[in-house]
């Protein structure tokens, strides 16, 4: 059943299980994310896409709110532009992330999102934490240096491909992708080798070897032209 | 089990109970636990046995009688007398047994031991949810029938609609003692009006229900343990508050989610869920009527966030404890999908008294928009530290002078913490404050879960703040980037302060981050966590000024 | 796990030497049944092996999420996610101490200093020799008697540095864990 709400002052026809994020994308209307990815579960976690809906007193994240008759939104005010500004730089401060030495350089969405937000530097410290490279499997490699833990790896490896190699270890700031019981990648007995989390990776964590810098390019979009073969069997090219 | 026979199990245990003269009650909470109460138990034991007082004397074990930095404590209780007048011994050992039960039999109180009962700390309190608590053994479910435990649960079975139960706890104003204070009798009824499985994922075959009560006994702030003496001292009153919820609710299985840590309270509510089973106060067909209802016990493992409704569910479904987007609130889709009540040990606790004693008693104790009494944990540089129940609207004064009677060694008070991690510290000027939610949070604080750390004038406040958000930043999950990335530059910057290496401008930015920190993050523990950070500046801020330093003396 | 792989059919060795030598699986086994091996089981079967075995390491993680049918990372990520799992052993002795609001604020820290100065052992390590683990934990409930700290599972309260110190002494010197009345929640937990 179709609904209308007004965001940012635009009238905005959507359907009833749309999330608000889905529907501003419909009508054209830009919110950034970055623990969303078309094809994958969403999970709320990066905060970029919180909006301002009127008669709640807490941003919401619109990509996992649902839609109401009669919503008003708004996606892009002064105090979330400050917010998202702040988030950027937390993350660029809190591990080691150096657009100069990146293979995702150019082609990385957290950076794309930086300029984006008009980031310039950050103010906070960085934490420079110190951090390994796996790169014991044959053809990809992870660099946790770059991880921003958004999870779409782990969400892409256990809902797609279904093997579910990937997952978090430990918890708060110290936690890590990890495949496995901790293993080396190339020993991960689960991994099918497929690429599916280096597509999805928004960064340059996970990336092909023999990539240097600004060379890994990927199509995210293959996930979810995937996952609409799979369940709806509509391979929409 | 029909209410006859619950009446008839009363009468017996009541008769029993008066065949004896006195009874010896030994606390078994586990501060006087850990102090050697079961030796002096046994002790206790030994002693009216060769003085062939078995059938005058009682000798038995009690949950928390309050004032736990005394302990171990025993107090002796006359069965025949009215009023009794209940003697309570102090730092007791089990050398001290020939004594004490000397004193019993000559009905003269021992005086070097004994505690004046008539104290505030005992005077000011008025005990709803603990009043069982000190006066009956919690591994005994016949002691709770026969202080009239289950009387509710039958009542509601037997005389009272789903929807009266729910009207009754909404006309009796009680609020969530988890924390944020929502209205029980609109949660109960939100969950009771949703449909079963409207966002159904996958309930376990061997889980028969559509929907669920969950207890969260997942205390996990410092300096709390209000609920863990309640789940130890009182394991049945919670089950039957659960029982109650369940019917009002329409759920035939519940949880409760305690800590592993609280290995005795886990103890109890085993003994005690076996023994509601066997007499069929939980289960099938509860009181013969077509009630089912069971309690299933699931065990924390450390993650103070899984005292977050989605995180705790997340735990009992076996996975890490992340929190999730709400809406949709657990009430509609929480546990594998299904409606989900979930409310707090103290919470339900409070349930059976509202049931037999009515909503309209329950809703004149208190103030206009908090009723009833809240139980805290009375510690930290105070004289008399402990477990406390008081009316909702008494003032901090009287909680922390006359109750707790005041810092130590004429030290000076300079402020209370209420609500640990989540909560805000509050200055002398606010002492006269009244103690309910609105307040509270006025002053930049929470009621929390109870914990009350009164701090002197020795205490570092940037100290506190700084140990607070090194909780935080322990416990966040990670989920989230503000409160993953957030709280340890939070940390940071107080750490910076704390050494002199901060300028003002990082004080800056410090109080720009609590505030992206407290409007982005994802769940409470995180829109939460800067709480102690904001309110030690608002009300302190000259301790943080004093130790910056000048921008180019920075190294 | 049917997949060929060197790592897998090493843990899958020593599983099964375990697994006929070590009877402690068998009570790992009674709780999975109770559970009928479902995924929603994982945490309390977590609880058990830990309690046997006095940690999880990854052979045990390896038969767990066998026998659950789960994702070895599910496991291992739970197993990480909280705290009250360890993946290492701990030494023969253990000196817990609380670390809750109220214990901070009366010192607790300065016993984590004085056993730390002494044993030269790190919060959450094992010193070189096996005999000490000094723990850190947030809070036991026990804040009216602060600071306390668990020697080998033993409360004791009202602390301070010295008498932290004498406690621990006197634990490494007594050998075997003393068992009383006060014994530790963390060992207590029954089922």
């Amino acid at each position: 059943m179709a609904r209308t709400l007004t965001i940012n002052g635009q009238m905005v026809s959507a359907r009833d299980e749309d999330t608000i994020l889905r529907a501003a994308q419909d009508a054209g209307i830009h919110i950034p994310v970055l623990c969303h990815l078309d094809g994958l579960s969403d999970v709320g976690a990066c905060r970029f896409c919180l909006v301002e809906v009127a008669g709640s007193n807490r941003l919401l994240p619109a990509c996992t709110t649902r839609i109401q008759e009669g919503m008003v939104v708004q996606t892009d005010t002064e105090q979330l532009r400050n917010y998202r500004r702040h988030l950027i730089e937390l993350l660029f401060a809190e591990r080691n992330h150096v657009c100069a030495v990146c293979v995702a350089n150019g082609n990385c969405e957290m950076q794309s999102l930086a300029i984006q937000l008009g980031m310039t530097h950050s103010r906070y410290d960085y934490m420079f934490p110190s951090l390994g490279v796996d790169l014991s499997h044959e053809r990809f490699g992870l660099d946790h240096n770059r991880c921003i833990m958004c999870t779409r790896c782990v969400r892409a490896c256990d809902e797609i491909e279904g093997a579910h190699t990937l997952d978090v270890f430990g918890r708060g700031a110290k936690a890590r992708i990890v495949t496995d019981l901790g293993m080396p990648w190339g020993e991960s007995p689960t991994c099918t080798s497929c690429g599916k989390c280096v597509m999805a990776c928004p960064t340059g964590a996970l990336f092909k070897q023999g990539s240097t810098v600004a060379e890994m390019t990927r199509d995210r979009s293959k996930l979810n032209f995937l996952k609409t073969a799979r369940e709806e069997r509509k391979w929409i090219v | 089990m029909n209410p006859d026979e619950l009446n008839r199990i009363a009468q017996a245990e009541q008769a029993a109970l008066s065949r004896h003269e006195h009874a010896i009650n030994v606390c078994v909470g586990i501060a006087c636990h850990s102090g050697g109460s079961e030796q002096i138990r046994k002790a206790l034991e030994a002693e009216v046995k060769s003085a062939g007082l078995q059938g005058k004397c009682l000798v038995r074990g009690v949950g928390c009688p309050g004032l736990c930095a005394e302990g171990p404590l025993v107090s002796v209780e006359p069965l025949h007398r009215s009023p009794p007048q209940e003697l309570l011994y102090r730092k007791v050992t089990p050398a001290d047994a020939p004594a004490l039960v000397r004193s019993v039999v000559r009905e003269e109180p021992l005086e070097q031991l004994r505690i004046d009962a008539n104290q505030p700390f005992f005077t000011r309190q008025l005990k709803i949810v603990l009043e069982n608590c000190g006066h009956m053994d919690p591994e005994r479910i016949e002691d709770y029938i026969a202080r009239g435990g289950y009387q509710a649960l039958i009542k509601v079975l037997t005389e009272m609609t789903p929807q009266e139960v729910i009207d009754a706890l909404s006309r009796s104003g009680l609020r969530g003692r988890g924390g944020a204070g929502f209205p029980t009798g609109l949660k109960w009824a939100t969950v009771a009006k949703a449909t079963p499985g409207r966002y159904p994922t996958y309930v376990p075959p061997d889980i028969q229900s559509q929907k669920f009560v969950i207890c969260n006994g997942d205390e996990g702030d410092p300096g709390a343990f209000m609920d863990r003496s309640v789940m130890e001292g009182d394991p049945h009153r919670v089950l039957e508050g659960m029982a109650i919820a369940g019917y009002a609710v329409g759920a035939r299985q519940g949880f409760i989610y305690v800590r592993a840590e609280y290995a005795l309270a886990v103890k109890r509510l085993r003994t005690a869920i076996r023994q509601a089973q066997r007499i069929g106060l939980l289960g099938k067909n509860i009181a013969g009527t077509s009630f089912t209802f069971d309690v299933d016990i699931r065990l924390g493992a450390g993650a103070f966030v899984c005292g977050e409704e989605t995180a705790l569910i997340a735990s009992i479904e076996g996975g890490r404890g992340l929190p999730r987007p709400r809406p949709p609130y657990p009430a509609e889709s929480g546990l594998w999908g299904c409606p989900t009540l979930i409310n707090n040990v103290e919470t339900l606790a409070n349930v059976p008294p509202i049931i037999t004693k009515g909503a309209d008693w329950f809703a004149s104790i208190g103030t206009e928009k908090s009723k009833g009494t809240k139980v805290f944990a009375l510690t930290g540089q105070v004289k008399r530290s402990g477990l406390i129940e008081v009316p909702m609207g008494i003032t901090l004064r009287e909680i922390v002078f006359e109750i707790g009677g005041g810092v130590p060694e004429g030290r000076q008070f300079k402020a209370v913490q209420t609500g640990g991690p989540s909560g805000g510290c509050i200055p002398a000027d606010y002492l006269d404050m009244p103690v309910d939610y609105e307040s509270l949070a006025k002053v930049g604080s929470i009621m929390g879960s109870g914990g009350l750390i009164v701090m002197d004038d020795t205490t570092d406040m940037v100290e506190v703040a700084r140990f607070f958000m090194d909780f935080c930043m322990e416990e966040s999950c990670g989920k989230c980037i503000p409160c993953r990335a957030g709280t340890a530059q939070m940390h940071h910057i107080l750490t910076k302060i704390q050494q002199g290496k901060a300028t003002a401008r990082d004080l800056r930015l410090l109080e720009e981050l609590s505030n992206v920190v407290k409007h982005t993050s994802l769940c409470g523990l995180g829109q939460s966590a800067p709480n102690p950070v904001i309110s030690t500046l608002r009300y302190f801020r000259h301790e943080y000024e004093r130790k910056l330093v000048p921008e180019l003396e920075r190294v | 796990m049917s997949v060929a792989n060197g790592k897998v059919s090493q843990l899958a060795a020593e599983l099964s030497r375990r697994l006929a030598t070590d009877k402690r699986y068998k009570i790992l086994e009674a709780v999975m049944r109770r559970y009928d091996y479902r995924s929603h089981g994982l945490i309390e079967v977590l609880h058990a092996a830990q309690d046997s075995f006095g940690y999880l390491d990854e052979p045990t993680l390896y038969h767990i999420a066998a026998k659950l049918h789960l994702p070895l990372s599910k496991v291992l990520g739970v197993a990480t996610f909280y705290n009250y799992f360890t993946l290492k052993p701990q030494g023969k002795h253990t000196c817990v101490v609380c670390l809750g609001t109220a214990c901070y604020i009366k010192g607790g820290d300065r016993i984590v200093e004085a056993v730390q100065q002494r044993y030269h052992v790190k919060p959450g390590a094992t010193t070189p020799d096996g005999e000490l683990s000094l723990l850190i934990v947030r809070c036991v409930g026990s804040c009216s008697a602060a600071p306390v700290a668990l020697f080998d599972g033993v409360l004791g309260t009202h602390l301070d540095a010295d008498t932290a110190l004498q406690r621990v002494a006197a634990m490494l010197r007594e050998g075997l864990p003393e068992q009383s009345n006060g014994k530790t929640p963390v060992q207590e937990v029954e089922r």
